[in-house]
């Protein structure tokens, strides 16, 4: 296939690949709910994509909490406000920099990964070899990496914020001695149904998100190694582009439903 | 291979045509392949012979034509059939596609776990593992990866995987290549060997010569997309023909 070219081209070219991918997505849901399910490849994919992603998430959660709380503390004691702290931080960990950090972490991470892999499946014709042995291989590739990210995302956003918040808890409790016990207290008073609620749903459509355009570009990758570079990096990106307008959606909605 | 006419062929195509855009690279093409036979294809690089042998396989769909295997028509057969009747095919392929996340045992037992009703007559699925892995001499490397095999073992490997389901037909596409020529011959004498072992029916996809005169009963010569010349391999390689004689010369 030839590169697109002019601005044109390139529009058009754009807008087919979004065509596409509305088509996988259709593939997806028509084949998860059909038998034969592959339940033990989703488990050791649910398993990969959580356990690799552990150490990556709880790294970055806790320095998120600590940085954000360092850095929040003098603009608070300016207005003589330390005693919202716990409140503010948390609020915004858990409805909005959790999740979108935690999700452009694993979009890295996990997207990525299922890009090269199945991309590099796809040029040295293991996905072929697959379906010529009688085994669906966009059942068994394709459906349970998606279900995996979706299921195991939201897990992992949890953990983050958990994380993230003990982050919090430690510089509030070096800095201004404030106890654990009431920084928790605090933000459990602080955290509401309509905070937490509407923050996890929108991780399971990040999940999806990553898994679909990880197996898309991987599934569909061509040109040999240079194609499977490209799958890897286009999975990234597309997926970090998603997770923002998933995320602007969900504010929306939220907004609609929950009066923020 | 005089009285052929009379028997029915275990693979047929006939009049395949296939096109990408503006590339006809199938215009017609036609072979039968009898039970126990080796059925050599010939040609040029990029003249199509990848194409055909996926198009049997199902992997492409031809644009024309038909192709029966075992008097089943696969172009019109739903995909829960076609997949049970892959299991009568093993594919061989170029760059032997073990799956490298898979040890060499897991490579094995996929197909097997796959198709439980094939296989519940056959051996547990520890033995047949081990006794296809014995037939291509590479039991010792049960629990290695692909990546810590040669070449030629990740060829005899894929070789175990395409023989598992114990399949009537086997297609072979560039068996030989990218291989030294000892490690190239042992290959042959191993399709040789499984040949009789297990009495199946070849279609062998190569350009090198020396594979098709030891392994062929007949062969085809793929040329612009159509059956160029047919016959065994004394035929052709002594033909007056001058593309034809273009294949034997060193």
């Amino acid at each position: 296939m030839s590169q697109p070219t002019s601005f044109l081209d390139r529009t058009k070219s754009f807008f087919a690949e979004i065509g596409d991918m509305t088509l996988f997505a259709g593939r997806f849901f028509g084949e998860v709910f059909r038998s034969p399910f592959e339940f033990k490849e989703l488990l050791r994919q649910c398993y990969n994509m959580g356990n690799r992603s552990l150490f990556l998430v709880v790294v970055t959660g806790f320095i998120l909490g600590l940085v954000f709380t360092l850095q929040s503390r003098p603009t608070l004691m300016q207005f003589g406000a330390e005693s919202w702290m716990a409140s503010m931080i948390s609020l915004s960990i858990v409805r909005e920099i959790g999740p979108v950090i935690i999700a452009l972490i694993c979009a890295g991470r996990i997207g990525s990964g299922i890009g090269a892999e199945l991309g590099s499946m796809k040029v040295t014709e293991q996905i072929d070899a697959m379906e010529v042995s009688g085994t669906n291989p966009f059942k068994y590739l394709v459906v349970t990496r998606i279900l995996a990210v979706t299921l195991m995302l939201p897990l992992l956003v949890i953990l983050g914020d958990t994380i993230a918040l003990i982050g919090s808890a430690i510089v509030e409790n070096l800095k201004g001695g404030v106890s654990f016990t009431l920084y928790f207290n605090q933000v459990f008073d602080a955290l509401k149904f309509s905070d937490v609620f509407p923050a996890t749903i929108k991780t399971f459509f990040f999940g999806f998100a990553i898994g679909l355009v990880g197996t898309y570009k991987g599934y569909n990758c061509s040109k040999g190694t240079v194609g499977v570079g490209e799958a890897s990096n286009s999975a990234v990106v597309y997926a970090s582009m998603l997770l923002f307008i998933i995320d602007f959606i969900a504010v929306f909605v939220t907004d609609i439903f929950f009066e923020l | 291979m005089n009285n052929k006419e009379n028997i029915k062929p275990v693979l047929e195509l006939k009049d395949i045509k296939k096109s990408f855009g503006d590339n006809h690279v199938l215009k017609g093409f036609s072979l039968k392949l009898y039970e126990g036979e080796n059925l050599v294809i010939m040609g040029k690089s990029g003249s199509g012979k990848s194409v055909m042998v996926k198009c049997i396989v199902g992997l492409i769909q031809p644009d024309s034509g038909s192709i029966t295997i075992k008097d089943h028509d696969i172009i019109t057969m739903g995909q829960t059939e076609l997949d049970f009747l892959r299991t009568e095919i093993g594919f061989l392929f170029q760059g032997s596609a073990l799956y490298d996340s898979m040890t060499v045992r897991e490579n094995l037992e996929f197909p097997l776990r796959r198709h439980k009703d094939k296989v519940k007559n056959f051996k547990s699925t520890e033995e047949s593992v081990k006794e296809a892995l014995k037939s291509v001499g590479l039991l010792h490397a049960i629990d290695l990866m692909p990546s810590e095999l040669s070449g030629g073992m990740q060829r005899r490997v894929a070789l175990a995987r395409a023989l598992i389901l114990k399949p009537k037909i086997i297609m072979y596409d560039e068996p030989t290549t990218g291989l030294d020529p000892i490690t190239a011959n042992e290959i042959i004498q191993l399709m040789r060997s499984i040949q009789k072992e297990y009495n199946t029916s070849s279609l062998i996809i190569t350009h090198d010569v020396d594979c098709a005169r030891v392994i062929s009963n007949r062969m085809i010569l793929l040329v612009d997309g159509i059956n160029y010349a047919e016959g065994t391999y004394e035929e052709l390689s002594n033909s007056s023909d001058p593309q034809t004689s273009a294949f034997f010369k060193n």
